[in-house]
């Protein structure tokens, strides 16, 4: 299985005490550096009581114990093996996989296998119609009953704003883009794909987030592994987050300069970092180091936190270093007016080297975005490989990406895009306050859309995931490798498009799942009862 | 720092270090030791040979500069790297040819608006025409109207939809293979499936002219590389024995190295076939896997469009993992792989480009399906490319000074100079005025674009040429004339 943190060095350092429920007093150099925060920025990483993790490593213990019986049992055939299985004509070439590297696979993932990719047949919207299948062989194969669950409450899909949905009005122009243009492209940039369309979204973008330019390609993940290579070479240092996602450590192991890891969202740690490489330069050769790259994300979407943009900032200002910014989670889904991370702590723009973002998630669309300095990007329409290589955006998707950014920027004469954001921001409070109120742990800045619910034990994450979609509740949980080992956990993505009866009753379902599965392992404390008070002036806003 | 533990009698104004309450009779005795000590010097001194007391004396005076030299502080060195920081970008950047892009207006089927002159297209790959068709865009509509835009998610994280499921139905079915899977972005196809096979430490043989791609997977899988000459078949020969005599030195090691071959069908950088019949035959023999890239062949090659195994007539079950993109004759977006179950299915959990980006837009998705049915419905329509191609590529024939390199029946074939101008950069320059000289009388063309610097081989500068089927005698004839110029 592909792990999301190839590169971390290993788990995270738990004894440091910045991760156990800190309300984070910004620091830096050891001094509070609370000034840079215009507003109370709170992250809780709460640890559990000692026992959960030994019951986890036990049960996980249990699990590979058991796989090494089954597969024992399989090699004799005692067990039927269900696996698809080489060709008799090949069975003499090196094998195409290690053996232990399908070990995970075959024996835990498949036991849990049916809470993933489950097939949806509506939009993704705040509720969906999920196809049903069934097994017959403990999740080995699948078998489509042709009978539909209806109106499953959906809190997994990256709808922040609420952008997925199919009202004929708001699609109408996608159509027409559609039906003049046709559905793909058949080009690159550079060659014949550089349609007016383009260069429409980029001067949205541009205006959007208040840059010189901006350049957008087909594809999030793309964007950032065609992109960073085009930036940084040999000579080149590279400080990345601990938990930065996958395309991003690609681009940077593609681009071929050195990578060092930072502690996730740690500035001490990045400090150290960029002062050791700033005296001490390349390794052996001691020349300086041509240029620093910091890479971070602006929400991280498995731990739901910020990152501290104020003080890395001041970090690259303070050592000289360029910051590479990922939105993909941000963009659209915090600040006052949905402008991401930048405008959330209030950053100038032009203090982030490069602006990178994705359609995929606030705007409901495909694709990415690179946004910086004018030079930046024409450098990029030059030496970007997707520019040169890759297919650019389909017009139909750009039309919606037009449409949206309109929506949030309030080009289209409406408020929707504004309540939008607002009423984002209020079902995060809101789910967010009464989870922990329940006594749930979960992760992260109480302003973040992306909500980790920590279940810890592998037993519970299948458990929980179906006993949720039984009740009609779609939730995404994710475990080993794309967490740390004792971390598994569900995750909930809030939208815009969320009504307050859906929010009320995924909590009380939760909070009787929370009893009936014991995962209720929070020791802060709460106030007695979590009544369910939904009031529009029980929050304080400052946009 | 050194601490002197003498305080100086302030009292008497004198120099002598007067060490806290000792007598004077101790101070009489420290002069004496100190006196005995200097003598002692000096008798060195005058017997120690010369070079003895130049070398001393480079030894004491650069132990007096390491002592008074300043230490070393970070708030200092830190200004150091104003200096040295390069900027972001590379120089040049500013005059270099790709930025000034093309400016289509009207969709690129086959004719197309391109800075405002309406031409007829050569430029696009959208070889069937299928970008500009009726049924496809009618079927891409009502599943936008269905599902919206965006599938706001991965395939694991409910961004599986039942369009995608058909779809990879659909394709192994039309390829008969065991399994498909679907990525959501051409380039991303076979550079997420390289790395999810080949590792640190596995051997994969690959031609100079492999797309780049492939070359970025490859670069990715961290795997020792070895390329042989493009379509060379005793070139890749020699490589496999020199190999097959390196295993049987360490056969332990032999025996866990996977081995690799990987291949396109047309090459994107030259417009030529892959022989197919012998690279299956030194799989067997060399038992290397074969990775078949069909970006270009599928929907172009053999009688259904199958590709360039239909062409040869070689089994398909003998190619280890075909991959291509939907970008091309499907005219949507996106890639897949297809093959047996026991290759494919790793990918749904190893494919990075897979697991970690958001599923294809479900109307992209249905696009692709419409345009696999009228695949299907009418395999006359490779019959007519394929004969669009070689009169086009009869025509072009004998320019002079352009010859054109790439198969007869391929669709996508280029045009090079015979004889270089001297350098590269001038070299591009004319071609661009060529491809100027034809968009003004009404003729889409463009150059192939290549990233000079980071091209393992570099092709030469050259013009693309695409053929669509649906284009007009008439209005090819024209064209021909214009670019024969
Ligand atoms: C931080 C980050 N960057 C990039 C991506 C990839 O974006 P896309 O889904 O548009 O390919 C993701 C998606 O999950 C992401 O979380
Ligand atoms: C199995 C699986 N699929 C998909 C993803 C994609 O997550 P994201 O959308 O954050 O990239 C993950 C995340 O780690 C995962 O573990």
């Amino acid at each position: 299985m592909a792990s999301r943190r190839a590169h971390s060095s290993g788990d995270r350092d738990k004894s440091s005490g910045l991760r156990n429920g800190y309300s984070r007093g910004p620091r830096l150099n050891g001094k509070p550096a609370s000034d840079l925060y215009k507003k109370h920025f709170y992250e809780s990483f709460e640890q559990p009581p000692l026992y959960v993790p030994v019951l986890t490593y036990m049960g996980y213990g249990i699990v590979t114990l058991f796989g090494y019986l089954r597969d024992f049992l399989r090699a004799w055939g005692f067990e039927k093996c269900h696996a698809a299985q080489e060709r008799k004509e090949q069975k003499d070439f090196v094998p195409l996989y290690q053996d232990f590297e399908n070990f995970y696979k075959r024996n835990l993932y498949m036991r849990v296998r049916d809470n993933w990719n489950r097939p949806i047949c509506s939009v993704p919207g705040p509720t969906f119609d999920l196809v049903e299948r069934v097994t017959d062989d403990y999740n080995w194969t699948f078998r489509y009953t042709g009978r539909i669950i209806k109106d499953v409450i959906n809190m997994g899909s990256y709808n922040y704003l609420g952008f997925a949905e199919n009202h004929s009005e708001f699609l109408k122009p996608v159509a027409e883009v559609m039906m003049e243009y046709g559905s793909g492209v058949c080009s690159t940039r550079q060659e014949m794909g550089n349609l007016d369309k383009h260069i429409e979204v980029e001067k949205l973008v541009t205006q959007f987030l208040g840059v010189e330019a901006a350049m957008t390609f087909g594809m999030g993940f793309a964007t950032n592994c065609m992109n960073i290579p085009a930036l940084m070479g040999k000579g080149c240092l590279i400080l990345s987050d601990e938990l930065n996602h996958t395309s991003l450590i690609l681009g940077a192991r593609l681009s071929g300069s050195t990578i060092r890891v930072f502690k996730h969202n740690n500035m001490q740690s990045l400090e150290k970092l960029l002062r050791d490489a700033v005296v001490n330069g390349q390794p052996r050769t001691h020349r300086p180091w041509k240029k620093i790259l910091i890479l971070v994300e602006g929400i991280y979407s498995m731990e739901g936190s910020i990152v501290c943009l104020p003080e890395i900032v001041l970090l690259k200002k303070k050592y000289k270093a360029y910051l590479y910014l990922d939105e993909a989670h941000s963009i659209g889904a915090v600040g006052p007016t949905g402008r991401g991370v930048v405008e959330y702590f209030g950053v100038d723009p032009a203090d982030i080297d490069v602006m990178m973002g994705t359609f995929t998630k606030s705007f409901g669309a495909i694709g990415g975005y690179i946004a910086g300095k004018k030079e930046l990007v024409d450098y990029l329409r030059g030496y970007s490989h997707s520019a040169a290589y890759a297919t650019s955006m389909p017009p139909a998707i750009a039309e919606h990406i037009v449409r949206t950014l309109k929506c949030i920027m309030g080009l289209d004469g409406t408020t929707i895009g504004a309540e939008r954001i607002r009423k984002l921001k209020e079902n995060t409070r809101y789910f967010r306050q009464h989870l922990q109120q329940m006594g749930f742990i979960i992760y992260g800045n109480e302003d973040s859309p992306v909500v980790p619910l920590l279940l810890y034990m592998p037993g519970k994450v299948g458990a929980f995931a179906r006993r949720m979609l039984k009740k009609n509740i779609g939730v995404v949980v994710v475990g080993f490798p794309a967490t740390p080992i004792v971390e598994s956990r569900a995750r909930f993505c809030l939208s815009a498009a969320h009504t307050q009866e859906m929010l009320d009753r995924v909590l009380t379902v939760l909070n009787e799942m929370g009893n009936f599965l014991r995962v209720k392992y929070s020791r802060k404390p709460r106030n007695s009862c979590p009544e369910l008070k939904y009031d529009e002036n029980y929050f304080e806003f400052d946009i | 720092m050194l601490k002197i533990p003498w305080n100086y009698s302030k009292k008497e104004g004198s120099f002598f270090p007067c060490p806290g309450q000792q007598s004077p009779n101790k101070i009489v005795h420290w002069l004496f030791v100190g006196h005995y000590w200097v003598q002692l010097c000096f008798y060195c001194v005058f017997q120690a040979p010369a070079y003895h007391l130049i070398l001393e004396g480079i030894l004491i005076l650069w132990i007096i500069r390491l002592l008074f030299s300043k230490t070393y502080k970070l708030q200092e060195r830190s200004d150091l790297t104003e200096k040295v920081t390069e900027s972001l970008l590379r120089n040049g950047s500013q005059n270099h040819l790709s930025l000034q892009y093309q400016r289509s207006t009207l969709p690129p089927t086959h004719k197309i608006v391109v800075n405002g002159n309406e031409c007829i297209n050569f430029a696009s790959f959208n070889f069937l025409g299928l970008l500009d068709n009726e049924k496809v865009k009618n079927v891409a509509l009502a599943s936008l109207k269905k599902y919206g835009v965006g599938t706001c998610g991965p395939r694991g994280f409910y961004g599986t939809f039942d369009v995608h499921l058909e779809l990879e139905d659909r394709i192994a079915k039309f390829m008969r293979t065991e399994e498909a899977i679907i990525y959501s972005y051409g380039f991303a196809t076979i550079a997420s499936a390289i790395p999810a096979y080949s590792k640190r430490g596995d051997l994969v043989f690959v031609d100079e002219a492999a797309c780049f791609a492939i070359q970025k997977g490859l670069q990715a899988s961290r795997s020792n590389i070895k390329y042989f000459k493009h379509n060379d078949m005793d070139d890749l020969e020699r490589l496999l024995k020199e190999q097959e005599f390196e295993d049987q030195k360490n056969p332990r090691k032999a025996r866990v190295t996977r081995r690799f071959l990987f291949v396109e069908g047309l090459y994107m950088n030259t417009g030529s076939i892959c022989p197919l019949p012998e690279l299956v035959k030194l799989k067997y023999k060399y038992k290397v896997r074969i990775f078949l890239e069909e970006s270009l062949s599928f929907g172009v090659l053999g009688e259904h469009g199958r590709g360039v195994t239909e062409h040869f007539g070689v089994n398909i079950d003998d190619i280890d993992l075909i991959s291509a993109n939907m970008e091309n004759a499907l005219a949507s977006i996106g890639g897949f792989c297809c093959g047996r179950s026991f290759v494919i299915d790793h990918q749904r959990l190893s494919g990075q480009g897979y697991c970690f980006s958001a599923s294809l837009p479900p109307m992209l998705a249905s696009a692709a399906i419409e345009a696999l049915n009228i695949m299907e419905d009418d395999p006359d329509i490779f019959r007519k490319l394929s004969q669009k191609c070689q009169q086009i590529h009869l025509a072009l024939h004998g320019i002079s000074g352009l010859k054109v390199v790439g198969e007869s029946f391929s669709p996508a074939f280029h045009l090079q100079l015979t004889r270089s101008r001297g350098s590269r950069e001038n070299d591009v320059k004319l071609l661009q005025e060529i491809v100027d000289y034809c968009q003004n009388r009404g003729i889409a063309l463009t150059q192939a674009r290549y990233l000079d610097k980071e091209e393992k081989f570099l092709p030469s500068p050259r013009i693309i040429v695409n053929i669509f089927c649906i284009w007009y005698s008439a209005s090819l004839s024209a064209s021909q004339n214009f670019i024969v110029k």
